[in-house]
């Protein structure tokens, strides 16, 4: 469901304008507050909802995790590197907190230097593959990857 | 000028009873009441409030108390409301600070001018009328720097700052009244209180003052009163821990926290550092 915005907690900062990637996010010229100006092309990412400064935006969650009628809100903190989502049911009963890592580095401290990496040779270049294309992806090399020919395997969680 | 009463000066040389003046004053105060009533009943505004306080009280993790209740009120009187403490942008924050207190000063002036007269020779206060005048520069300082430079219309959307919508109704007035109460006070002193000049900045800073206080209904003047309204109901939802359904964050490196969730530990360690200021580093700046 796409995003809208409580205008009693919006201060028309403009942080989700500056974020969202469809540029839908737009201050109302009437209200000075922002609004979500095409609902129809908001593909739900989320963006502008953990940006926002004073929790403003909110977007009703689908009924495939949770039945209509619930709330789902984020709360994200740069600081601590962490993101938390509390989902509460609509009987007020179930109410579940989640915490999960978003960086596990300082912000802007471990940019990674393109600049210094070699160019693509002619021959990558005029190949199908995207330059630096993560090899578990790539089939020219060991065939089909999968995570047992990788010796990899799958757990519970967030992982790298 | 600036320490001489404006309205003793006009009501001395023209026909124009103190009576006259207070009676528009006490006029101004019924319409706002009145628009802000209205306001409140249009947009149902205290059902909203009342609605959402409810809806709280039901996932509330304690009862907030009385006390309490008017402890968490004065706080967000003397931080939200005297400092204006909910704006994250500290450009916003000064120019409103500017435009609130002189608005407060530039009333609450004009209401002890008025209300003053007739002033008998010499005994006028000074003090009123230089914190009428330095009120009113206060408005213009802060409005005018939102008009120009903050307005965040102005870059996301394009628009040039002679676009003017029906919400700049009340920030325009309240430009237009502040700008031409100074304008009518240097005329009538430097051309005199019955100059032709002096009359049109006159009716103009009337005109202006009259669209202020009369259009709350479709303005932003109710702000001043539902704005604190929300500040503190977000403060009762932190007090009796409903969160306005947010979720709670805790502390990371706590025991319970790395209990709960093992993969903080797993990815940041056992205590993790301060990831700095993330998108904050950057101010928005609307493309």
């Amino acid at each position: 469901m796409p995003t809208f915005v409580y205008m009693t907690r919006c201060d028309g900062c403009g942080q989700c304008v500056d974020i969202c990637p469809s540029d839908i996010m737009h201050i109302d010229p009437v209200v000075r507050r922002a609004y979500n100006i095409e609902p129809n092309m908001c593909w739900e990412c989320y963006s502008c909802v953990k940006a926002c400064p004073h929790n403003a935006i909110d977007v009703r969650g689908y009924a495939d995790f949770a039945p209509l009628g619930h709330s789902v809100r984020v709360r994200r903190d740069e600081e601590k590197g962490v993101i938390a989502w509390r989902i509460i049911f609509r009987n007020g009963e179930k109410d579940m907190n989640l915490l999960a890592p978003i960086t596990t580095k300082p912000w802007g401290k471990h940019i990674p230097q393109l600049a210094d990496v070699p160019p693509p040779s002619d021959e990558m270049r005029d190949s199908q593959y995207l330059f630096n294309e993560p090899k578990y992806i790539r089939f020219d090399d060991g065939g089909l990857h999968t995570l047992e020919s990788n010796k990899l395997q799958l757990k519970a969680g967030v992982y790298e | 000028m600036i320490t001489s009463n404006p309205f003793a000066e006009l009501s001395a040389s023209l026909p124009l009873e103190p009576g006259v003046m207070q009676a528009y004053v006490v006029l101004m105060v019924l319409l706002v009441i009145g628009g802000t009533l209205l306001d409140v009943v249009h947009k149902k505004s205290a059902k909203y409030f009342f609605e959402k306080g409810e809806e709280l009280k039901k996932i509330a993790k304690r009862q907030v108390g009385g006390g309490e209740k008017v402890g968490i009120a004065v706080g967000t009187f003397t931080s939200e409301v005297l400092t204006s403490s909910e704006f994250a942008n500290p450009e916003r924050r000064i120019s409103h600070l500017f435009t609130m207190y002189g608005f407060i000063f530039f009333v609450v002036t004009t209401a002890v001018m008025i209300f003053g007269l007739p002033v008998a020779e010499g005994t006028g206060s000074a003090l009123a009328a230089l914190l009428w005048h330095l009120g009113a520069l206060s408005i213009c300082i802060g409005g005018y720097w939102f008009w120009f430079k903050i307005r965040v219309d102005v870059r996301s959307e394009g628009n040039e700052w002679h676009n003017v919508h029906q919400s700049d109704l009340f920030i325009v007035s309240l430009l237009l009244m502040a700008s031409f109460a100074l304008i009518w006070s240097l005329l009538q002193a430097s051309t005199g209180s019955t100059s032709v000049l002096s009359m049109i900045a006159f009716v103009i800073f009337i005109a202006a003052s009259t669209a202020l206080f009369s259009t709350i209904l479709w303005s932003k003047f109710a702000h001043m009163f539902f704005k604190p309204a929300a500040a503190f109901q977000k403060k009762v939802a932190v007090a009796d821990g409903s969160l306005d359904k947010l979720p709670e964050i805790p502390d990371l490196s706590s025991a319970e926290c790395k209990e709960r969730y093992p993969d903080i530990p797993e990815y940041m360690g056992d205590n993790p550092p301060n990831m700095g200021l993330g998108i904050k580093r950057e101010a928005p700046n609307h493309y």
